[in-house]
């Protein structure tokens, strides 16, 4: 299981990053497609256009606070997005993202991080590496069995997965 | 001395609910649902397709209920079909606690019995906390936790701590349990809560009515709390009955007197003036002076947390025999279909009307950026509702400012931001 990620490019928002803001109303009876078109507009409007495959985000205290639309992890993982390092998460957000398949990391450390630096994560060991200052940060450490379904693309296709195992 | 056999009202229900005679914070614990609540937004449309990929059937149509009343009613193609699922689903899995634009899931789920003191409730909504008010741990998932829910009737929980917040002395006149809420959001953050539970006490509590306390409970999730629980008593009891519901043994369902908290934070209900919350967060929440005299185009009295029987009665005070001011708009969507009906009976819907409130269908609506009474780049907003997130209500360039009933139907007479006071003590001497 593979469970080390790189940092394409860093994304850094504020404290208090929403579910509206991520995936907001106005968009959400459309496809996830039309979503994620729409994800953090409102604060930055270049995100969705330019943020790839690998990419991580950077954000201080309460992350995706606010609704329970998984979407709103879901939208991020679709744009590409592997990991959210954040101060802290909003509760309901903490477990949906794990179970869409996004990390939700949760460090201290976010000011050592910058936009243009490299990092690199070890979410079972909870290290984060800054390739470009040399630090070795600290996140909470994430248990294997959410680091499978992580893994796996979300708890659905993990248990899909394991079901098929079982039989 | 903290005793540790003592247990907090949240560890009592979650001990009960994972079939264990106790349980303490931290642990975590696999639990039996005694009720899903789910609606048409993060419902069928979301688990529909999971269960099929998983090959399974809810485990128990009988501890389901549904509730369309986001999309409601349709606005255009996309809205009608998602209703169009969600009443199929129903059909198909036999749910017969189905309740197709009555109204909002969180009013409409203690209006129709559902919720007992000790529960164990899972929803598929953040403001799923409402459910605290009646005594029931209810909380919020997303869709994919809801799935498993649904699958299997099971759900694991980290045990939370208690932060209890207990307030003394009687509200004043035109201050309600909204304000409380704001100032508790202004106090405590938006993280305040930290995902524990919170637990609502104090004398202050004795004199809510449930539409009150409902507030309390269903804005826990503004201060990220799982959950928003009050002990019930006599007030209680009485609405679960008059509902149609079972009470039950109620009065078991209190925590230990000597349990042990994670914080008590105390506040006074007397001296408290209304609160409003400047935009983009609740928890930019000072006291109504701060704001006043700032114009509005729309006024909006809506959502779970303030469009209830109670929340119209407050705005009908202040607007009868008023008129709407010529520079704004007053929408009102009364939490259900049934607060419609109540408020019809009782006269308070012509005071508003009359006054020029354009009547909104009752759903979650504006407050959500979902169906009618959105607003344009550039405009600003009052609303009773719970969250005022950049963007939420429509134009990510619009405003947005949260009050009680009371301060929205003040803005919406003078319009602009107002204190609702002068105007009910002035109804009052006339």
């Amino acid at each position: 299981m593979k469970t080390r990620l790189t940092a394409r490019r860093i994304w850094k928002y504020g404290d208090g990053v929403d579910t509206d803001l991520l995936a907001p109303g106005t968009y959400m009876k459309g496809s996830m497609e039309d979503l994620a078109v729409h994800c953090l507009e409102a604060i930055d409007p270049g995100f969705a256009g330019q943020v790839r495959d690998g990419d991580v985000l950077v954000a201080g205290k309460n992350f995706g606070i606010g609704s329970s639309r998984e979407q709103a992890a879901q939208v991020l993982r679709m744009l590409g997005v592997t990991a959210v390092i954040a101060r802290s998460f909003g509760g309901i957000f903490y477990r949906n993202a794990f179970n869409l398949g996004l990390y939700a990391l949760v460090s201290d450390d976010i000011d050592r991080i910058e936009k243009d630096h490299n990092i690199s994560v070890d979410p079972l060991a909870g290290r984060i590496t800054n390739e470009t200052t040399g630090e070795v940060l600290a996140c909470e450490k994430v248990p294997e069995h959410l680091a499978a379904i992580v893994s796996a693309g979300g708890l659905i296709p993990h248990l899909e997965k394991t079901l098929r195992k079982a039989l | 001395m903290p005793n540790s056999a003592a247990q907090t009202l949240a560890e009592k229900i979650i001990a009960r609910a994972a079939g264990r005679s106790s349980v303490k914070a931290g642990e975590i614990v696999t639990c039996s649902v005694d009720l899903a609540m789910i609606h048409d937004s993060g419902g069928p449309r979301r688990v529909k397709p999971m269960l099929e990929r998983l090959g399974v059937q809810v485990w128990d149509p009988a501890k389901i209920v549904l509730v369309s009343d986001h999309y409601v009613p349709a606005f255009d193609a996309q809205s009608a079909a998602i209703l169009k699922l969600t009443r199929d689903w129903a059909r198909d899995q036999d749910i017969e606690k189905f309740y197709d634009q009555q109204g909002i899931c969180h009013v409409v789920l203690p209006e129709r019995g559902h919720l007992s003191p000790g529960m164990f409730v899972v929803g598929g909504d953040s403001h799923s906390p409402t459910g605290g008010a009646f005594g029931a741990y209810m909380f919020g998932v997303g869709a994919t936790d809801m799935a498993g829910v649904l699958a299997t009737g099971d759900t694991w929980i980290k045990v939370p701590q208690t932060i209890l917040l207990r307030w003394s002395g009687s509200l004043g006149e035109g201050v309600t349990a909204k304000d409380m809420m704001l100032k508790l959001c202004a106090t405590l953050g938006m993280d305040g809560g930290d995902y524990q539970a919170i637990e609502y006490s104090g004398s202050t509590l004795v004199g809510l009515s449930m539409q009150e306390r409902m507030t309390l409970s269903n804005m826990a999730a503004e201060l990220g709390a799982q959950t928003g629980l009050i002990a019930p008593d006599t007030v209680t009891a009485k609405a679960i009955a008059d509902a149609g519901g079972d009470p039950g043994n109620w009065q078991d369902w209190s925590g230990d007197e000597d349990a042990s908290y994670r914080a008590v934070h105390d506040f006074n209900a007397a001296d408290l003036p209304p609160q409003i919350a400047a935009p983009h967060s609740p928890a930019n929440a000072g006291s109504v002076e701060d704001v006043e005299k700032t114009t509005v185009d729309q006024c909006y009295i809506g959502a779970c947390t303030g469009a209830k029987l109670v929340d119209l009665h407050a705005a009908a005070r202040v607007l009868k025999g008023r008129k709407v001011a010529r520079n704004t708009r007053l929408m009102i969507a009364p939490a259900s279909t049934r607060t419609t009906t109540a408020a019809a009976a009782d006269g308070s819907l012509a005071a508003l009307t009359e006054a020029g409130a354009i009547l909104l269908p009752s759903g979650c609506g504006a407050c959500a950026g979902y169906g009618a009474g959105v607003l344009a780049e550039g405009e600003v907003c009052m609303a009773s509702t719970a969250r005022n997130f950049q963007g939420r209500m429509g134009s990510r360039e619009s405003l947005v400012y949260l009050g009680s009933p009371y301060s929205v139907a003040a803005t919406a007479v003078m319009g602009h931001i107002a204190d609702p006071r002068p105007l009910l003590a002035e109804g009052k001497s006339a």
